[in-house]
């Protein structure tokens, strides 16, 4: 950020973020024990506590459009860490699910796609699928086009053989028989994958 | 001794010998594993990335489930247990927001190297060791779901866990210690970010190679697929050549044990792991 860049910090959003996380990101005090142990900062654009700071500041579009609230693997390292009790994971959730709602670019859209995928597995059949989950999530995500340009999927592909011959992809999905209720569970959230 | 069991969707897939191994020692042990009636996946991270109430709900399905059938509920997936603890949790300390349930939290969630590792259970498994480790120098990992956070896994030392080092010490291996028990492999963003996996993989498998182990222990079908499968773009990645075998716990467990299924197990590695045990005189 440029020295000469003003940010007006605004609260509002702060008090919103508390809400819908139930963490309070003012009990921060910046002590970066978070994003030491942070195993993905290498790819993320801003660390886990530079989110946590600028959640108080405001800055809610940088926030939602960031790669790092849908890179953060929930391995739960911050959470675990922080001395002030701040579940910054559960904070990350919480920022995923904006992000979708609030219609703004998102930061990397492949991990939603999958999510999205695995969710829809398991709302039609109550459990995940993985050879269709897979074959659609190459689809959906574009992967598909990516991988054979740089010649990657062709790698993919031989893995994925390697596992469906050694008894690991299964050719035909399991499902259970309480499949009406989780499709309830389902339209209850509201969560309609 | 009876117990409900909780297999997940990756020990019926990716992670198949982790549930055919479970079977067979639990069988030599004595102990009835009862597959959970009906049982749905637990959402996984997908859920709670997407929806609080639906990440709850999921999980909590299959409790009322082990609650009915009244016998303590053992989960081999780290992610599945997390889940379930989380659930388990959420209902017990009557957590925002609130969701209705008959669940009351009667049985207690165990995480398959936990119930193991009870003090009952490990003596029976002393007596019927028939083939000690001897030559296995092992790194044991636990990975983050089984131990973090401690309020939801209940661990006992989060940061330096010491139940598979105890097993397998116990079986005759020697445990090597290293810095990264409880580190990242980059979990569920095998498909969306295998870039991220191969880092963070392959970082713990150059740290493995280098405490002088010969071999990585996993409990966790997520651990070992990243760790198991991706060794191939790992090399290419390093610019030298990977091959480490990636247990799962329960398969040095019926190795020692003596079961005659060790090898089927072993055959759907990627990583073939068949020459170190044979250069040991373990297989
Ligand atoms: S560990 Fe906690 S207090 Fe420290 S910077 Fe991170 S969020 Fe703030
Ligand atoms: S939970 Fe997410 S933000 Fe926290 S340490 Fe792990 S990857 Fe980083």
């Amino acid at each position: 950020m440029q020295s000469e860049s003003v940010i007006v910090p605004d609260h509002t959003w702060l008090a919103e973020v508390g809400k819908s996380s139930g963490e309070n990101a003012s009990d921060c005090y910046q002590c970066l024990k978070c994003s030491s142990g942070c195993p993905v900062t290498f790819a993320m654009d801003y660390l886990p506590h530079q989110i946590i700071h600028m959640i108080r500041m405001g800055l809610k579009d940088e926030v939602l459009k960031s790669s790092s609230i849908w890179l953060c693997t929930s391995c739960e390292t911050c959470t675990t860490r922080c001395p002030n009790n701040i579940d910054i994971a559960k904070i990350m959730d919480a920022m995923r699910m904006t992000s979708i709602k609030s219609g703004l670019k998102v930061g990397e859209k492949r991990v939603p796609i999958f999510h999205n995928t695995f969710l829809s597995s398991i709302k039609s059949k109550g459990k995940v699928y993985e050879l269709g989950m897979i074959g659609k999530y190459t689809l959906k995500s574009g992967d598909a086009v990516s991988k054979l340009k740089s010649g990657s999927l062709f790698d993919e592909a031989k893995l994925g053989w390697q596992m469906f011959k050694k008894g690991k992809l299964k050719l035909f999905p399991k499902k259970i028989k309480g499949r009406k209720e989780i499709k309830r569970l389902f339209k209850k959230t509201g969560e309609e994958a | 001794m009876k117990v409900s069991y909780y297999p997940g969707c990756s020990l019926h897939s990716t992670a198949l010998e982790y549930d055919e191994s479970t079977q067979e020692v639990c069988q030599i042990l004595d102990i009835d594993l009862n597959e959970l009636n009906d049982w749905n996946c637990c959402g996984a991270s997908s859920a709670h990335s997407t929806d609080e109430i639906l990440a709850i709900e999921l999980p909590l399905r299959n409790l009322v489930t082990a609650e009915e059938a009244g016998m303590d509920l053992v989960v081999p997936c780290a992610a599945c247990f997390q889940r379930l603890k989380v659930a388990e949790k959420h209902i017990i300390e009557e957590k925002e927001p609130a969701i209705e349930t008959s669940y009351q939290g009667k049985v207690p969630v165990k995480h398959l190297l936990d119930f193991f590792s009870e003090e009952e259970n490990l003596k029976v498994i002393k007596e019927k060791v028939k083939k000690p480790l001897s030559g296995l120098k092992a790194v044991c990992y636990y990975g983050c779901l089984i131990v973090r956070p401690p309020e939801i896994t209940d661990a006992i030392d989060h940061e330096n866990p010491q139940a598979m080092d105890e097993l397998l010490t116990l079986l005759g291996a020697e445990t090597y210690p290293w810095s990264y028990k409880t580190d990242c492999c980059g979990g569920g963003l095998l498909l969306s970010r295998t870039d991220i996996i191969i880092q963070l993989s392959g970082k713990l498998l150059q740290m493995a190679e280098e405490s002088g182990a010969n071999c990585i222990v996993t409990a966790c079908p997520v651990c070992q697929v990243n760790l198991d499968t991706r060794q191939a773009e790992i090399s290419k990645n390093l610019g030298k050549e990977v091959h480490f075998p990636v247990f799962y716990f329960t398969e040095l467990l019926g190795l020692a044990l003596g079961s005659e299924e060790v090898g089927q197990w072993l055959e759907r590695h990627i990583a073939d792991p068949s020459d170190l045990l044979k250069s040991k005189n373990l297989l």
